[in-house]
């Protein structure tokens, strides 16, 4: 409980935050909008308005379907990976085994790999065709002609990435909600006869259900805007995404106006998401 | 120094008044005791004398002066928390320094304060132990120690003693009574325990639900209840309220015999203390009725029994619970 | 007390664990192994990288070949600056919200508020333009004033919100994707002078963010500053009140209660916010790729200067790719517990 007087200074002290919060948030924004209505080339600059072309030249760039659904793969897929590998992953290192402390460490390094070297080491080291990893695997076999990953499945490749970068994150937080799981639910659940089975489908899965949601909720986040892994490995053109295809209007097509107006649809798909994730979050906030 | 004069107080937390509008004088010198069930408001008013919750309307002030609307840092009080407040990342050294460090003393100065402080408490072994190195009654004793080195207006407690287990509680009571003996200071003292307030206050300050029901010494309350709540709340075991809870007398007014007397009943059960014997009557159309037999009695379950309650000691109350005299 | 578990159970999921821990290790092992090989034998690792010559040869390449100290000090910089100037705002931000919590909003707002606001604003900028003697009828007018008539009256919602509702928003802001701020803060940062000149602003061309530090550190700061502020708050929320109120009885005034009980009490959350914080700041590629090219370009821009294949480079790539994640790979191994409550905005203990 506060007096008024803190209360007051509590509203001071915390304006700073909020102002510079509602600038990063609604100043770019106006910005966005505003040169989304106009045909602006940063070769010819400012042309006039063109109202919703914009938005028009987008929603019909042949790319635009393309890298939408993308988009979608890429996330569904990576959160199907990590979420399923994930959960049995946690299960795996709940167990007590020699070493849990080192494979914790060896298990959660790639997610603090940054995106760039992640991304140039799978594409050279691992996934090349003639010199990489797996050709390498593949020729053991004896496969004659080993699988060029960039070439002939880049969003598959790109989803192999990113689903490794993303795994750890999964693996992590569902196995710091597994050791919160009350010991003793396990004990009288053996006394009312449940095998592990069971115990996992009536006890461990619904107790996992929040954290599998925020999981899910957060990644999709991120993976929404996953652009290094795309750009670095030259996968725009067959494995683009949304975040990229704004990129490249600014970049290969210097069109301003229909980047922000790309710009816009990102941020409105977003928005609905983290609507949910809000809703989900919030339940927490009541202290 | 050291008076205190609320003057029509009030709280209200949103929807909920919490105190409807106190008024109280505290002399200086006097040791105070804030007692009533939990939720009665009792902490709420130390906590707005303290400064530490501002008041809706009404007014504060200590010596004479208005300090409603003064910080808690600038009122001079000294305040003993219920989980003791103690800083865990300081020393006991540095807990104990702290408010004259905030006060700009001169190093000697606080060295020197801190060590009579410390020794008067038994802390001289302990000053440069961590608080959570001390056990509970250390622990209190610091935080006492942190409230008389700077030596404020008035000391206030908010149930001290209330994480400390039953025999280091009456140790601790006794410690402050000396204290309090000592230094002669003002002191406020929150507790729901009417037995810490029977035993330690000049005057005790009953509360219920935010109202000061009675202001009073210990033996005034126990001897002249105000109301029905009054009655009930001081005195253990309680009053017996009988009649539709029109009439009330205490278990030890009342006279027993196994031969004859004013109402009859039979014993339940009844609890050998040795010193005292509480017997709890099945009173018929009397319900249920508690009395105290000094030492030994000869009253077992199932015994008939007769009892004259004494005349002068009976209290009555009308429908509103406010006694009639 | 668990039981005993057999032995031939807890062997198998040790070899099972130590075979997922080591595949999901493995690139990051190889990527060492081929930096301490040479060039030639980086291409024929894996059949015998036991048997060819171990090198260091590599790491001075790099350091010639594309000026790691440079880089890594642009990171270190970005990052710590960031870190610290984003604890500046937000350890009195997570004070005010974990310990003088506002419960009503101090506004609310009613479709006439919102109307009344929009039409004040509008007015006093249209006042503004007009004693500055602006055509109003110009694009640049336009796009100023709808600049301020939007963002004034949601900045001002912002601010009426309760303590729970503020600290929502403020996660919100976490969850824009980049891409929508991508253009805006393109155009502010390289262009701004054209940005600004067009909109009839004050001549800023001379005034370039591109590339600069004093660019990139504010943004870092921004992307970051929810995650802060929400750990921060997280933190002190487990100090509890009564110690905060003592040191008021005490004669603390604010500054001591903040600097000499908070803060001390809440160093362990501190650093592990500051540590997750830099971890987020040293990995951030969208920005640091699109924002920087030399001058303030941090390790991310480095190493993608790697992607277009020259001769043989792999080694090179390798040394170079050690050399940007060792620092944090040992700092994120330091702080993974820390990383669950921060990731999760706490929605997982």
């Amino acid at each position: 409980m506060a007096t008024t007087h803190s209360q007051r200074l509590g509203r001071w002290v915390l304006a700073p935050s909020l102002a510079v919060l509602s600038g990063w948030a609604f100043v770019p924004l106006v910005i966005a909008i505003y040169f989304s209505f106009l045909r602006y080339n940063l070769q010819s600059d400012n042309t006039g308005w063109i109202g919703l072309n914009n938005f028009y030249y987008f929603f019909t760039d042949p790319y635009f379907l393309k890298n939408l659904i993308n988009t979608v793969l890429l996330v569904s897929f990576t959160l199907a990976t990590t979420v399923i590998g994930g959960v049995f992953l946690a299960l795996l290192l709940d167990q007590p085994f020699w070493g849990r402390g080192v494979v914790r460490i060896l298990m959660i390094s790639p997610f603090f790999i940054m995106p760039t070297v992640s991304s140039l080491v799978w594409k050279n080291l691992i996934m090349h065709p003639v010199f990489g990893l797996f050709a390498a695997i593949q020729t053991y076999f004896g496969v004659l002609q080993p699988l060029d990953w960039f070439a002939s499945a880049p969003l598959l490749s790109v989803t192999i990435i990113v689903s490794w970068q993303w795994l750890p994150y999964a693996t992590l937080i569902l196995l710091t909600a597994l050791q919160s799981l009350d010991e003793e639910q396990k004990d009288a659940s053996e006394m009312d006869g449940a095998g592990p089975i069971a115990y996992f489908r009536y006890i461990v899965l619904p107790h996992l259900a929040r954290p599998i949601a925020v999981v899910v909720l957060i990644e999709t986040i991120f993976l929404l805007n996953i652009f290094a892994e795309i750009k670095v490995t030259s996968a725009g053109g067959f494995a683009g995404n949304l975040t990229y295809l704004v990129f490249s209007d600014l970049n290969d097509s210097n069109d301003i106006g229909e980047a922000a107006a790309g710009g816009l649809v990102a941020v409105v798909l977003a928005n609905l998401i983290s609507y949910f994730l809000v809703r989900v979050v919030g339940k927490n906030l009541e202290a | 120094m050291g008076t205190i004069r609320l003057n029509q107080v009030r709280k209200v937390f949103g929807d909920t008044i919490v105190i409807p509008g106190a008024d109280l004088e505290i002399n200086e010198g006097e040791f105070i005791v804030f007692v009533g069930p939990s939720g009665c408001g009792k902490s709420t008013l130390l906590r707005l004398i303290a400064g530490l919750e501002d008041v809706t309307s009404g007014t504060i002030s200590i010596n004479g002066t208005d300090v409603t609307d003064v910080p808690p840092a600038e009122r001079r009080l000294a305040m003993v928390f219920q989980s003791y407040a103690l800083y865990p990342h300081m020393s006991v050294r540095d807990n104990i320094a702290f408010p004259l460090k905030m006060a700009k003393l001169p190093q000697e100065k606080i060295n020197k304060a801190v060590q009579l402080a410390a020794a008067k408490l038994n802390l001289t072994d302990y000053l440069d132990r961590k608080p959570r190195q001390l056990s509970g009654g250390q622990r209190q004793r610091v935080a006492i120690g942190r409230a008389i080195v700077r030596e404020p207006t008035a000391f206030l407690f908010d149930e001290p003693l209330s994480n400390l287990d039953a025999a280091l509680r009456v140790n601790m009571r006794v410690e402050i009574m000396q204290m309090h003996k000592d230094m002669k200071a003002t002191m406020i003292y929150v507790t729901h325990d009417q037995v810490e307030a029977m035993t330690m206050a000049d005057r005790i300050v009953v509360l219920n639900q935010g109202k000061i029901e009675q202001v009073g010494s210990p033996l005034d309350l126990y001897n002249k209840p105000n109301s029905r709540f009054v009655a009930g709340f001081i005195g253990s075991p309680k009053m017996n309220l009988l009649e539709n809870e029109t009439l009330g007398v205490r278990p030890e007014h009342i006279a027993l015999s196994d031969t004859a007397g004013e109402w009859h009943g039979t014993v339940k059960f009844a609890e050998h203390l040795g010193s005292d014997t509480f017997l709890h009557v099945d009173g018929g159309s009397r319900g249920n009725i508690t009395v105290r037999a000094v030492g030994e009695s000869s009253f077992y379950a199932g015994d008939q029994i007769w009892m004259t309650p004494d005349k002068d000691r009976i209290h009555r109350f009308n429908q509103e619970g406010r006694v009639i005299r | 007390m668990a039981r005993k578990q057999p032995v031939v159970r807890t062997l198998f999921v040790t070899v099972l664990a130590w075979i997922v821990g080591l595949i999901m290790f493995f690139p990051i092992f190889w990527t060492a192994v081929a930096a301490l090989k040479t060039e030639s034998d980086a291409y024929t690792l894996p059949l015998n990288w036991l048997s060819t010559p171990w090198t260091l040869e590599n790491f001075g390449i790099v350091q010639d070949r594309s000026n790691y100290a440079l880089y890594i000090r642009n990171t270190v910089v970005i990052a710590f600056l960031s870190t610290i100037l984003g604890l500046c705002f937000a350890v009195p931000a997570a004070w005010s919200m974990a310990f003088a919590p506002v419960k009503e909003p101090s506004i609310s707002w009613s479709g006439k508020r919102w109307l009344a606001t929009i039409f004040l604003t509008a007015f006093v900028v249209g006042l503004g333009l007009y004693a500055l003697n602006w055509d109003l009828t110009n694009r640049a007018a336009l796009g100023l004033g709808a600049l301020i008539i939007t963002t004034v009256p949601l900045t001002l919602w912002v601010f009426s919100r309760n303590t729970t509702d503020a600290l929502l928003w403020m996660l919100s802001t976490k969850m824009m994707p980049p891409a929508g701020a991508l253009i805006p803060i393109y155009l502010i940062f390289t262009r701004n002078g054209l940005v600004f000149k067009d909109w009839g602003w004050i001549d800023l061309t001379e005034w370039n963010l591109m590339d600069s530090f004093w660019g990139m550190v504010p943004l870092m700061m921004l992307l970051n500053l929810p995650i802060i502020i929400w750990m921060l708050f997280t933190y002190f929320k487990e100090i509890p009140d009564e110690i905060l109120e003592a040191s008021r009885m005490d004669g603390a005034s604010l500054w001591n209660e903040i600097t000499k009980i908070l803060l001390p009490m809440a160093v362990p959350g501190i650093v592990s916010t500051c540590l997750l914080n830099l971890i987020l700041a040293w990995n951030e590629a969208f920005w640091s790729l699109n924002l920087t090219n030399r001058y303030a370009a941090p390790l991310s821009f480095m190493i993608s200067e790697y992607s277009s294949p020259e001769g043989q480079f792999w080694a090179k790539l390798s040394a170079a790719s050690l050399m940007a994640i060792v620092p944090i790979l040992i700092i994120g191994w330091f702080s993974q517990r820390q990383l669950v409550r921060g990731l999760t905005f706490g929605a997982v203990k």
